[in-house]
């Protein structure tokens, strides 16, 4: 099986993987899911019953599994009892949110860590090394809720940015390039907090592994031949060095995830993050493993796209490839 | 070098011991309410009066003032009613509360003759006392942070080393259920599995709820650290000797191959416990974790969550700074830890 094949298998096991988990999750739960309905008095026993039975479940783990499984290959992902509405379209609605929060946020991250992490490793024990050295590892220390709530109370209290939600109250009305206007100025905060947290840890790993590859003995030989050091960087350091960046770019997704979550919810940004969240506290079951697999899905495409940029970037793999058949 | 670890081991114990001892040092019950003193803020701690200069610092009361310019305002302003000054006494006597959880008692290190308040760091929305409430609630953040290391650490290294020592295909399924858990994000799956449990418990059972479901997710990259060293630890020659000499596993495991794992896991520990404090912190801020009056950080952080809360009572922002003392303090121990792991390992080479 060549390289993509084998990633795209992976890939399809991963989100086989985290389904089940999620199911095996649900039954290892103490009590049930109507628990909190049963001490509502205006509902019936009769009504629980009818709508455990309609849910399925009653039915023991793996029928459940294997029904849902079926409908999911199908894009329904099951149905939300808080918001009496299939999760599916709920989940994308807010999805597409998150992906244009997280994905500007990315861009912005690597833009910001390639440069500085190759620069700092070029000029190693330079000002600007002590300084990434010194601001990515205080920065690396501070939890992310503390991030984003202190940069939020800022923005509040300084009215930069516009906080709270997407769009102003009259969004509407505005013309389309006010909306565009608006949106970005919403977008800059949850963006900011996100591009802080997340540009420290890249920072110190793009640093590594251009360090690790300027030690290497080719890149001496290279040296002692004369190469210039614009040419060292460019032609020797950087294609070796692009393999664990593109690498990092994958693992980074998880913990980018995980901060929009947070960050999402601190500053109201209409994404998954809220909606998971809800769903958590109202206990909805569909709707909080759909999350969960959506989340899983953003991080397994980003991986795969990740893996074919490492094809196209790295030629010890095509030869591999090559090699192999 | 010397004097910097010295310093950074005297930090360390000093958080913990002042966490410890919360009923000795906060002057209040962390769930006393004053109604009449909701969002009071800071006191401040004066030491000139009318009369001159006293050794003894000494405290006012804040006695509350509508603003009359605004009558719908619902927010109460403070100004310091300079009639009656308020000593501050040191070992006094206040509300009784158990000293470690074992002796009940009364002494405190501080407090202010009644019926004066010493605030230090002001009060919340029910008027309680934010010092208090800080100390209290760091006992069960921090506690929380080290239950769910060692959970996850102990999981962690029995899997790592079942699968670095005995291999094959133990070992392939165990680092294939690794790659599952590493590769969600976490705080999704958090409140994933948060969602499957019961939301409203007793403080101590949702204690060990919300450490297990962070110790649950968090095993999987201290069992690849530690399968990976056992590996490397279990063809070393003096561990074929033993071998040859008739050692069994359980002898080998325990007298060559752990011991060479203590530096990692030292090290994730100081690595993990800040991270895992910082995981409850944000669950009992989402209200997800440690239930109301019961405080701790998160759940203090969570009133914040309404923007004019955030804006007009800065002091509320104190659980966030002992977060970030707490987190720095840890991550310069894990560098600590982990250089020392770095020179000694090369040395051995």
């Amino acid at each position: 099986m060549n390289y993509l094949g084998r990633r795209l298998l992976r890939a399809v096991l991963l989100l086989i993987g985290v389904s089940a988990l999620c199911f095996l999750f649900t039954e290892m739960a103490p009590g049930s899911f109507f628990d909190e309905m049963r001490l509502n008095p205006q509902i019936s026993p009769e009504t629980i019953a009818a709508l455990r039975s309609h849910y399925g479940l009653g039915q023991p783990l793996l029928v459940r599994y294997g029904r849902w499984m079926k409908s999911a290959l199908h894009a329904d992902l099951g149905y939300s009892i808080a918001y009496n509405a299939p999760v599916a379209p709920l989940l994308w609605s807010r999805a597409k949110n998150t992906l244009l929060l997280t994905t500007t946020a990315l861009l912005l991250i690597w833009m910001l860590s390639l440069p500085l992490g190759v620069w700092a490793a070029n000029r190693r024990g330079g000002l600007l090394d002590k300084m990434v050295n010194l601001a990515s590892s205080f920065l690396v220390s501070i939890p992310e809720l503390v991030i984003a709530v202190a940069l939020l109370a800022i923005a509040v209290r300084w009215r930069m940015l516009r906080v709270g939600g997407m769009m102003s109250a009259d969004f509407e009305g505005l013309s389309p390039w006010a909306k565009l206007q608006d949106v970005v100025l919403h977008l800059a905060l949850p963006a900011f907090i996100l591009v802080l947290c997340e540009t420290a840890v890249i920072v110190r790993h793009v640093r590594a592994s251009v360090l690790e590859v300027l030690g290497a003995p080719y890149v001496q030989a290279a040296r002692g031949f004369g190469a210039s050091p614009a040419r060292l960087l460019f032609r020797h350091v950087l294609p070796v060095a692009a393999n664990p960046a593109i690498s990092l770019l994958g693992f980074s997704l998880a913990g980018l995830l995980s901060g929009s979550l947070l960050v999402e919810v601190v500053c109201g940004w209409p994404g998954l993050g809220p909606l998971i969240l809800e769903a958590t506290l109202s206990r909805d079951l569909y709707l909080v493993i759909g999350g969960i697999m959506f989340s899983a899905l953003f991080m397994v495409g980003g991986n795969l796209v990740a893996d074919i940029m490492l094809l196209a970037f790295d030629p010890r793999i095509r030869r591999e490839e090559a090699d192999a058949h | 070098m010397r004097t910097r670890t010295a310093i950074l081991v005297a930090l360390f114990a000093g958080l913990h011991l002042v966490l410890l001892f919360a009923g000795f040092i906060a002057p209040y019950d962390p769930t006393t309410q004053n109604r009449e003193l909701p969002y009071a803020p800071p006191a401040r701690v004066h030491f000139k009066d009318s009369s001159g200069f006293h050794l003894r610092p000494f405290v006012y009361a804040w006695t509350s003032v509508r603003d009359g310019d605004q009558p719908d305002s619902s927010q109460d302003s403070y100004k310091e009613d300079r009639s009656h000054e308020y000593p501050i006494r040191f070992f006094v006597r206040g509300p009784s509360y158990k000293l470690l959880g074992i002796r009940e008692t009364s002494a405190h290190l501080f407090g202010v003759g009644e019926p004066g308040k010493i605030l230090l760091f002001g009060t919340d929305a029910y008027g309680r006392d934010e010092l208090s409430r800080l100390l209290f609630g760091g006992q069960i953040s921090v506690a929380a942070g080290i239950t769910a290391t060692f959970i996850a650490l102990l999981a962690g290294s029995i899997l790592g080393i079942i699968a670095g020592y005995y291999g094959r295909w133990i070992d392939e399924s165990l680092m294939g259920i690794t790659e599952l858990f590493l590769s969600l994000p976490w705080l999704y799956f958090l409140l994933g599995v948060r969602a499957f449990l019961p939301l409203h418990l007793s403080t101590i059972r949702t204690f060990f709820l919300l450490t297990g479901v962070i110790g649950l997710i968090g095993w999987a990259r201290p069992a690849r650290l530690v399968r990976g060293v056992v590996l490397s630890s279990r063809n070393r020659n003096y561990v074929l000797a033993a071998r040859g000499f008739g050692g069994s596993d359980f002898y080998l495991l325990r007298r060559h191959i752990l011991p060479e794992t203590f530096g990692l896991l030292l090290t994730q520990a100081a690595l993990l416990v800040p991270r895992y404090v910082a995981a409850e912190v944000t669950l009992s801020f989402f209200g997800l974790g440690v239930n109301e009056p019961v405080p701790s950080w998160g759940n203090m952080l969570s009133t914040l969550q309404q923007y004019s809360i955030l804006v007009s009572y800065g002091w509320l922002l104190t659980p966030a700074c002992a977060l970030v003392v707490t987190s720095v303090i840890y991550s310069v121990l894990a560098d600590v830890f982990h250089s020392r792991l770095k020179s000694y390992s090369t040395e051995k080479k």
